[in-house]
């Protein structure tokens, strides 16, 4: 359990005056995420939007040292420093606990970082990786990603007249993570912020690489207005539509299970991404949204133990 | 200590007696020998290096760019498609002024897939920021490396030592080696003004830099490079003064009297001399210009040096696939637009895909340019020597 005053007292490490976007979900995951860490922190971002908004020269919002090398090697530059600090640290030159976080976002670790995530885990550095999901390429103009769900409109994958959006269902990357069996994995969610700073601070903790999908609401992307970007976050969970979950000490567990599933079509509903499925001449891309979210869902239950739920404090 | 070794174990050891905070590397096809020699070094306890075998040299050249970026004495080795494959992270190391070696071996760039030597792969990166430093035998590879590592440290730029690959790289030599203490001496600690590790006084790098500031980071970068042949120089007296072996930016041999000269780079250069040798015992006055400093190109010492011959025979073994025919050829037409002096140029394109170049055919080479001295014209500017149907 981590207290609001705890995290209130903490010097911001992500500071505001950077150019995010009203309601943007993924400076809040940047903030939250470094606000959950204990030890001095040295952050990496892949090129994205958390890249481009916090660092236009001659202004940063990092307060911490921070490194951007190219889009999909931010896990193998993370590496690069965290061999530099082991290597120091075996020479007697440095004595201090660090810790060490990679950013990216879909594009930059679902699909063109993948190898370089991989191999960071598989080498097993420790660093944690955050992929700051918002299901698409936003920061180059809302293209498809592999994270991008079935249905959704993009620019690349646009509600067509023959086509409804993207035709195919997201790429599991979570369990692609947990296949490596890294220390620590999980989900979760900007909603819930008691859940991710509980999760960054296991991960921190974990001696080996660690990993965070942390599902962060895209107002632009996703079509909706800024001030809602919690609830669809919270929807996104409440549908099982992002179910939160963290895999430890080679375990599963579901770390909030909702009260009552709800239909994916109230998540969607809240969004512009998916308003043209809804006067599609048929419901079946609603459907499969639904079946491919019901089985993963069904699957995440076998898988978990029974655990205690986190519950949120008010 | 006399030792003999191919060129892979002479960087390998060199990178040993360096001993790097941080190695990354991955083993591209071509792989170099480099690497798995200096990871029996990391096993054995023989060096303290971090070593990290990444999963690809785009991985590899990355992490070394992030640990450069905490402090850390960096280095790796690659070749032919695994330099491709990091040309993105070359100009973000380069830009990022992070010092860091490459030990890197010439092979021809795919396609068609070969793995023998030609300078196809350095010089498709010629741009990127890097100083280039082209070996011409196993020794010179080895001290190179060395010194390689002070000259980025100082200049804070990247820096790339090549060896002809097979014919340096597998060919073994008899080499002197500088004792193992003496290399730490002479390389000292890297100096670090601005370190990620440094978490009191953080650091953003890499940041988005717009129309109002990139030209002038850029010019920085540009100007940083303008300024390395200095700091090469030092450099390469220190390591003579102490080691007794001094380097040249350009290796120039019989070239006081010459005539008629050949331009080169890597093992050709030795090859070369061979060839000058035989034809001075004939009576003919040619000579060798050998670059040894690519990058930063050597702009004004070169002029002085191709201005002493009459006829000049630059040899590259790459082309740049552009009617300007090779890298070498086409910089130095360039060096002598306003020259009033100006030797007859021709270009040969040889060795490509490690096509062989014997000393008789650098001795046609020479005979070619002999004639050409003689009838004072050049028939056809750009040739591609030793390929069929020519």
């Amino acid at each position: 359990m981590v207290s609001l005053k705890e995290l209130a007292q903490q010097e911001e490490k992500f500071l505001g005056g950077h150019r995010g976007c009203a309601g943007c979900g993924a400076t809040i995951a940047a903030r939250m995420v470094l606000l959950a860490a204990k030890e001095p922190v040295v952050v990496g971002a892949a090129t994205g939007c958390l890249e481009v908004i916090s660092t236009i020269y001659p202004y940063t919002a990092w307060n911490i040292p921070y490194i951007h090398s190219a889009f999909e090697n931010v896990a193998a530059t993370m590496a690069g420093v965290e061999a530099a600090y082991k290597a120091f640290k075996k020479k007697g030159k440095i004595s201090k606990e660090m810790r060490f976080i990679a950013f990216g976002g879909d594009g930059g670790t679902y699909d063109i970082g993948l190898q370089a995530l991989s191999g960071m885990i598989e080498r097993w550095h420790r660093v944690l990786y955050v992929c700051y999901n918002n299901e698409a390429y936003m920061n180059t103009g809302i293209q498809r990603s592999s994270a991008t769900p079935y249905g959704a409109h993009t620019t690349t994958s646009p509600a067509g007249k023959k086509i409804p959006g993207k035709l195919q269902p997201r790429k599991n990357l979570t369990e692609i993570v947990i296949a490596h069996e890294p220390v620590y994995a999980a989900q979760s969610t900007i909603g819930y912020w008691n859940d991710l700073v509980t999760k960054v601070r296991k991960a921190l903790d974990a001696d080996g690489p660690s990993f965070i999908n942390i599902y962060s609401p895209c107002r632009l992307g996703w079509a909706y207005t800024p001030e809602k970007t919690i609830a669809v976050s919270r929807m996104a969970v409440e549908t099982c539509v992002w179910p939160l979950y963290e895999y430890e000490n080679r375990r599963y567990r579901i770390t909030l299970k909702p009260k009552e599933k709800k239909p994916v079509t109230e998540f969607m509903q809240m969004q512009g991404r998916f308003g043209h499925l809804f006067k599609w001449q048929n419901d079946i891309p609603i459907k499969e949204f639904q079946a491919e979210v019901d089985r993963i869902w069904e699957r995440l239950l076998k898988r978990s133990v029974e655990g205690s739920e986190i519950t949120e404090s008010k | 200590m006399i030792v003999a070794r191919t060129g892979n174990e002479a960087m390998a050891e060199a990178m040993r007696q360096i001993n790097p905070d941080v190695v990354a590397a991955y083993p591209i096809t071509p792989a170099t020998e480099v690497v798995q020699l200096f990871a029996s070094f990391v096993h054995d306890g023989v060096v303290t290096t971090e070593f990290v075998p990444a999963e690809s040299e785009h991985s590899a050249i990355s992490a070394c760019v992030g640990a450069a970026a905490a402090g850390a004495r960096v280095m790796t080795s690659t070749a032919s498609q695994g330099l491709a494959l990091m040309h993105e992270i070359l100009f973000i190391g380069a830009g990022l002024r992070l010092p860091m070696v490459i030990c890197l071996v010439n092979r021809a760039l795919s396609s068609p897939i070969n793995i023998h030597c030609d300078h196809s792969d350095s010089l498709a990166s010629r741009d990127s920021g890097w100083i280039q430093i082209f070996s011409e035998n196993t020794q010179e590879a080895y001290d190179s490396t060395i010194m390689a590592v002070k000259m980025s440290e100082e200049a804070l730029l990247p820096a790339m030592v090549t060896t002809d690959g097979f014919i340096i790289s597998h060919g073994m030599e008899r080499i002197e080696l500088v004792d193992d203490a003496e290399v730490p001496k002479f390389l000292g600690e890297r100096k670090v003004r601005y370190s990620l590790l440094n978490v009191e006084d953080p650091i953003t790098l890499g940041a988005l830099d717009l129309q109002d500031y990139y030209f002038e980071h850029k010019r920085s970068e540009i100007d940083a490079m303008n300024h390395t042949l200095p700091i090469i120089e030092k450099v390469q007296k220190e390591f003579g003064d102490r080691f007794g072996r001094y380097y040249p930016i350009i290796d120039e041999f019989m070239m006081d009297d010459a005539e008629v000269a050949v331009m080169a780079m890597g093992s050709t250069g030795g090859t070369t001399k061979v060839a000058i040798k035989r034809l001075r015992e004939k009576g003919k006055k040619v000579g060798l210009i050998r670059c040894r400093i690519y990058r930063p190109f050597p702009k004004e010492a070169m002029l002085k040096t191709i201005t002493k011959a009459k006829v000049l025979g630059i040899m590259d073994r790459a082309d740049t696939l552009s009617t300007l025919g090779g890298h070498l050829y086409s910089e130095c037409r360039s060096i002598l637009f306003e020259s009033n002096k100006r030797p007859l140029l021709k270009n040969y394109i040889y060795g490509l895909g490690g096509r062989d170049i014997s000393i008789e055919e650098i001795e046609a080479v020479f005979d070619d340019l002999l004639m050409i001295h003689k009838s004072n014209k050049v028939d056809k500017d750009i040739v591609y020597y030793g390929v069929r149907g020519e």
